[in-house]
Order: structure tokens, then sequence, then C-alpha cells
């Protein structure tokens, strides 16, 4: 697979850039240092023994932009981990080339496509995979071989999607902390698929914005990229969890009104295929920002979300039945600081999990960032509790240059 | 965004095409003269709004064009933060006849840990504008509220009020008196935003120049009605042979020390932008 990939970089770096590089060749990037700090000793075995672990991440980005609008970016992502193999792992975030003409724009190669409105939970957002082991809030995608066509309407935006080749979820290995008790074998991932990895998915999603009213409705037939676990054994007959990935069809709709302050959002789904359970989820949502605050230059806001899985205690994410509370805190200073913290609630359990994020810069080429997150309560069947023992705090300090 | 281009809505919306064609077509051939006439009244209100009008006026059909600003943030202890920001705006015209609020779409190229970042705004003269903020790590998109608009502009001493579209109708204008300014011919006018509500000012005093109707300086009083920045302008060209701008602005803000300067360059006129580079898609390639 890793061969493939850079046959395929090269392959399409040597065709497209070379005959034309010509204006703006740009290139970024950044290394992040990172440093976890976990407050109690792991309680799986086989974990790491340390409670502080050190990794480090790099990112760079080239792009190229022609006088007719269209581009070619190419953004390789690597991070090694102290103590986690699997969190130690090499991605290409991009590798495309677009075509943008007046009502339509193509975009052939590794894209990153974002769907959905809330700030907590991201329920609907399905073409690219999570990239678990970056970041436990699922934020963090996996690059996504996609040929994409985007047909830009006053009716609204068409976007169709071919997806050939599926990426598979990204998990802790043995050693790594914010795991399950088991560890799930990626080495071994198994599919309903005859074509495996290979199968080619397919996408559909309107989108338009009328007024005050921003929506957009898809639907994905493919691979789902939620994996069920199932208990197995892995080559050396150890117990572990086998990810298994299921052909599913999915509808998700996702949409946000504005009324002055306030935002209304809402993501939905029904999916088909996933253990033979059709099912529906759904999360609503509201946000409130207050304007300078007392006279300064912060802006406040409240964020509040509920989370619903009609699979309950089955769902194969924390949030079946949970209301989320948060703030965000913006404080516009030089600095572009920024803080968001939330609670979220399960109503089932009453398990509880707090969270932060920071960040501000520091000069003009650094940024330092702190991200949390803290369990209480969590009880013994629910997905959260082999989190326990895991509460952190992650610092991180990024160069961008 | 102000100076980068200003609204001109002599003609609402074209709901019913030839008859308000018709009319809109008298209305923007008599305006000059109505203004013309009322600048010379001594009635301060008509002749407040002739003074607005007629800067309006002035800086009709630029069509669209493309600018980069180097803003400079400075503190009360002389430090200095930058941020280079590409800005892109467009006139809605159809059939030659303006038909609805201004297109904007800035692009942050630095500091490097928000390059990508970027705004898109319709501005509607009737309701408030939309709002879209690309936010390139995630590449997400995402609508904001753009009712309240005092809040301050990614931190500099501009607020998004003092940077968002120029309209004659969102304030209510008075005449004040003629003052020679920084050597120039001046009329002063002191205008008061409709909106109450969502603004941080109670009103603003402008300083127009009678030679070509330019703003030169803008004081800001808060809510409290005391002064609280002032924005001046220096350095206008002319682009197109038509259309004035200021290449250095700068926004001083008398109760915490702070300032903010504008330096543009890179201006172009009529720069091909088509409607295409003013869309959600077009946010998250717009780099």
């Amino acid at each position: 697979m890793k061969k493939k990939w850079f046959f395929f970089v090269l392959g399409v770096i040597g065709f497209v850039v070379e005959p034309f590089a010509s204006m703006a060749n740009e290139i970024t990037g950044e290394i992040t240092l990172e440093y976890d700090v976990f407050f109690a000793d792991a309680q799986h075995p086989d974990q790491s023994s340390k409670n502080y672990i050190a990794s480090c991440a790099f990112k760079a980005e080239y792009y190229h932009e022609w006088d007719n609008g269209s581009s070619f970016v190419f953004t390789p992502f690597g991070r090694i981990d102290e103590v986690d193999s699997k969190r130690s792992h090499f991605d290409i975030r991009e590798l495309n080339y677009q075509y943008v003409g007046d009502t339509w724009e193509l975009r052939v190669g590794v894209g990153k496509v974002f769907w959905g409105v809330t700030e907590f939970v991201h329920l609907v957002d399905i073409i690219n995979q999570t990239d678990l082991v970056e970041n436990i809030d699922g934020e963090t995608k996996l690059g996504q071989p996609m040929v994409h066509l985007s047909l830009v309407n006053d009716w609204g935006t068409l976007d169709l999607f071919g997806l050939p080749g599926f990426r598979e979820r990204t998990f802790p290995g043995r050693k790594g902390r914010l795991r399950t008790a088991l560890v799930i074998d990626t080495d071994n991932a198994e599919y309903e698929s005859g074509a495996e990895d290979l199968h080619v998915d397919w996408a559909v999603r309107y989108s338009h914005s009328v007024g005050d009213l921003d929506f957009g409705i898809y639907h994905f037939r493919g691979t789902g990229r939620e994996p069920t676990l199932r208990l197995g054994l892995n080559d050396r007959n150890q117990p572990v969890l086998i990810p298994f990935y299921e052909q599913i069809d999915q509808t998700g709709l996702d949409l946000q009104y504005i009324a002055g302050q306030w935002l209304f959002k809402e993501e939905a789904l029904y999916r088909f295929g996933q253990n033979d359970d059709d099912y529906f989820a759904s999360v609503s949502g509201f946000e409130y920002t207050f304007v300078t605050v007392a006279g300064s230059k912060v802006d406040l806001s409240i964020v509040g979300e509920y989370a619903y899985d009609e699979r309950a205690e089955k769902a194969t994410n924390p949030f079946q039945n949970d209301i989320i509370g948060g703030v965000r805190i913006n404080v516009n200073d030089t600095a572009s600081t920024e803080i968001l913290c939330g609670l979220a609630y399960d109503l089932d359990n009453a398990s509880k999990v707090f969270s932060v994020e920071a960040g501000r810069r520091i000069g003009e080429r650094y940024k330092a960032q702190l991200q949390s997150r803290i369990y209480f309560d969590s009880t013994g069947d629910n997905i959260t509790s082999a989190l326990r023992d895991d509460d952190y705090i992650r610092f991180e300090l990024t160069r961008f240059f | 965004m102000r100076l980068l281009k200003k609204q001109h809505r002599k003609v609402e919306k074209l709901k019913t095409a030839l008859p308000a064609l018709v009319l809109g077509l008298s209305l923007l051939c008599m305006t000059p003269f109505i203004s013309a006439a009322q600048i010379d009244t001594d009635e301060p209100e008509k002749k407040g709004i002739a003074i607005a009008a007629e800067n309006d006026r002035r800086d009709s059909g630029w069509l669209n064009n493309s600018a980069t600003v180097k803003m400079i943030l400075t503190n009360k202890h002389g430090q200095t933060n930058t941020r280079m920001i590409r800005f892109r705006t467009m006139e809605t015209i159809k059939d030659g006849v303006q038909v609805g609020g201004d297109k904007t779409l800035l692009v942050f190229d630095s500091p490097l840990d928000i390059k990508g970042t970027a705004f898109l705004t319709h501005s509607h003269k009737d309701r408030d504008d939309d709002q879209w903020l690309y936010l390139p790590t995630l590449k997400r998109v995402k609508r904001i509220s753009a009712r309240n608009k005092s809040g301050s502009f990614v931190g500099s001493e501009f607020a998004y009020e003092d940077i968002s579209s120029e309209e004659v109708e969102k304030y209510t204008y008075q005449w004040l008196r003629d003052e020679v300014y920084d050597g120039r011919d001046c009329y002063v006018v002191e205008r008061v935003p409709v909106d109450k509500k969502n603004t941080g000012y109670k009103r603003h005093i402008v300083w127009f120049d009678k030679a070509e109707f330019l703003i030169r300086k803008i004081d800001y009083y808060d809510r409290k009605d005391m002064l609280l920045k002032t924005l001046t302008f220096k350095n206008y060209e002319k682009q197109l042979d038509t259309f004035w701008r200021a290449r250095q602005m700068r926004m001083v803000n008398y109760q915490n020390g702070k300032s903010t300067e504008l330096f543009w360059s890179d201006r172009k006129f009529r720069a091909g932008l088509k409607s295409r580079d003013f869309t959600k898609n077009s946010l998250k390639r717009s780099r």
C-alpha cells in the first residue's frame, strides 16, 4: 500500500507540475512538538507505564495555482510517537488537482471534505476516515482518494463523489493510551465487501443557502467509515477486537438557521446496513454569541447540543443520549487567543466528560495549544469507561514555516 | 469594505424588470442634480445627506476589484503585529444597474497559523449580511452571525462595522459646519447609525473634502458619547481615472492607547472577478 502511494505521488508531481511550473510554487509547513500528561497510571494490560509521553508531527504543503484558476496541492503529514507504534504514522492528507470552471469544479486525487454544523459532535461527516490516533475528538481526518465534481448553480450546489479506495480508521496500538481494553487489531481488518479496501464508494450531496438558512442533504453508498468491533484473535492468538467494515447506505442532513446572534443547528442521519440494524441518529444544537463582552474585545459564545442515537447502548459512538454544554471565548487579542470548553453529560448512565481546547500565537511563527479531557463517573459498559484512567492534558507547540 | 468599495444603492432591487428599470435609470440620472442643489441648502439634514449621497454617487460602477492590505497593529507600548490580507470585492450588477449588495472575500496570508482563513460576505441593504468563515485546517465553512458588527476585526482597532459596506441608508445625517482640515476645505457631517441596537457607536463625525467628496477623517463616539477612535485617510490615488482610494488608513483608539494601520497595495479594478469567485465553494479554494 505504501509503495502504491509513493508512486502515485511521484507520478502526479511529475506529470502535473513539471510541464507548467511557472507561478506561485508555494511551500509552507509546520512542525509540532507534543507532550501528553496523563494523571493516572494506565488501566489496561500492556499499555506503556509512562504517564508523560512525547511525540512530534510535521505537515508540509506544496501549492501551485495557474492563471485559469486550476490548482495542485500536496500535503504530506507524519508523526513519531514515543511509545505507540500505531500512533507513529504517515499520511497524505491531500494530493489533488482541481479545475475550476464558471459553474463547475473538478477535483481529482486525494482530498478532504467536511460536512456538518455542530461543534462537539460531528455526526454526518463521512467522506474522510477519522485519524483517531491523532485526536480522540475525531476532527482529524485521513486523506481520501476521490473524483469530486461540484456543480455550482443559482438553485444550489450539487456535489458528486466517486471514492476509489477505502482508508481504515486508525486506532491506538497495544502500548498506547486512550484505547479500548482489548487492542483493536488494525492489521487484520475485515470487510463485508469482497473488494475489501478497493471498493468504490459513491456520494451525492445537494446544498444551498436560502436567506438565513444553510442546509445540505446527501446520500452515501459504500464502505462504512465506522467499523463494528468484533471479538477475535490476532496472529499470536491473543484476544483482540477486529474492525469489521460493512457496506452501508447513509442519508444525512445538516442545517443551520441564523436568527440575529442565535445559530440553530441540526445534523441527522439514517444508516442502513451496519449490523443489519437500520438506525437514526441526530444532534441538535444552538450557539449564542455575546459580542464585546463588558466593553472589551472579547466575544463569548454559549454552545448547547443534544446527541441521540437510536441504537442506545449499542451505539458505536459515545454520544447516544447526551447533552453537551460549552463556552467559546474569542479574546480577540493580537495573539488570537481562543478557548473552547465543554461538558458532555450522558443521560443514560450519568458519566461525564469535561474537555478544554485553548490556543494562542506566540510571535509571528509559533502557536501554543492546550487540550484536556477529564472523565467522571464512567461506569462499566459505557465506551468512556475504558478511558476513565486516561484523564490528560496535551501541550502542543507548533512552528510554522 | 470601506474605501475598497462603497455601496451604491440608488436603485432598489429589480423586482419587475421594465418599469423598475426605467424608474431606476431616471433616478440615477436625476441624483446628481438633486445632490448638487441640496448641498447648497442651509438645512443641516438635507445638506448632510446630500454630501453623503454625492460621495456615494462618485464611487459607482467599478464592478470588481482586488487588493492586498498590510495591517499593522500597535499596542500602547509601541509593539507591533503584522497581518497580510487579500481582498476581492464585486458589485452585484445586472443589466448595468446595481441590484443587490456587494460581495467581499478576504483571505489571510499571515500570520502563518491563520493562513488560508477566509471571510465571505454578501452584503444586503434591507437585512443582515450573509457571512461565512472558512477554517482551513478542518476544511470547514461556517455560517456566522453578521447581526452585531461592533466586535473587533481579528483583534484590530477596526470593528466589523468600520470595514463593512458603506450604505447611505445606514445612517441619518446632519451637516455641522465647513472647516479646513489638513489644508483642505471640508464639510463636517455628523451621522448617526439607524440600527442603534447593534452598533458600538452613538455617532460619527465625518470630514468630506469639498473638492472630491472624499472622506478625510472620521471620529467615532462610543455609546456613552465619549470620543473612542479616529480614522484618518492618507495618500488618495485615482484608479481608472475615476475612483479615489486611500493607500493608507490609520485608526487610533484613545481609550486603550492602541492603533491599527492599513497599507493597501496591488489594487486592481475591473479585475475580471466573477460570481464564481464569491461562492461558498470559492472560500474553500481561496487560500
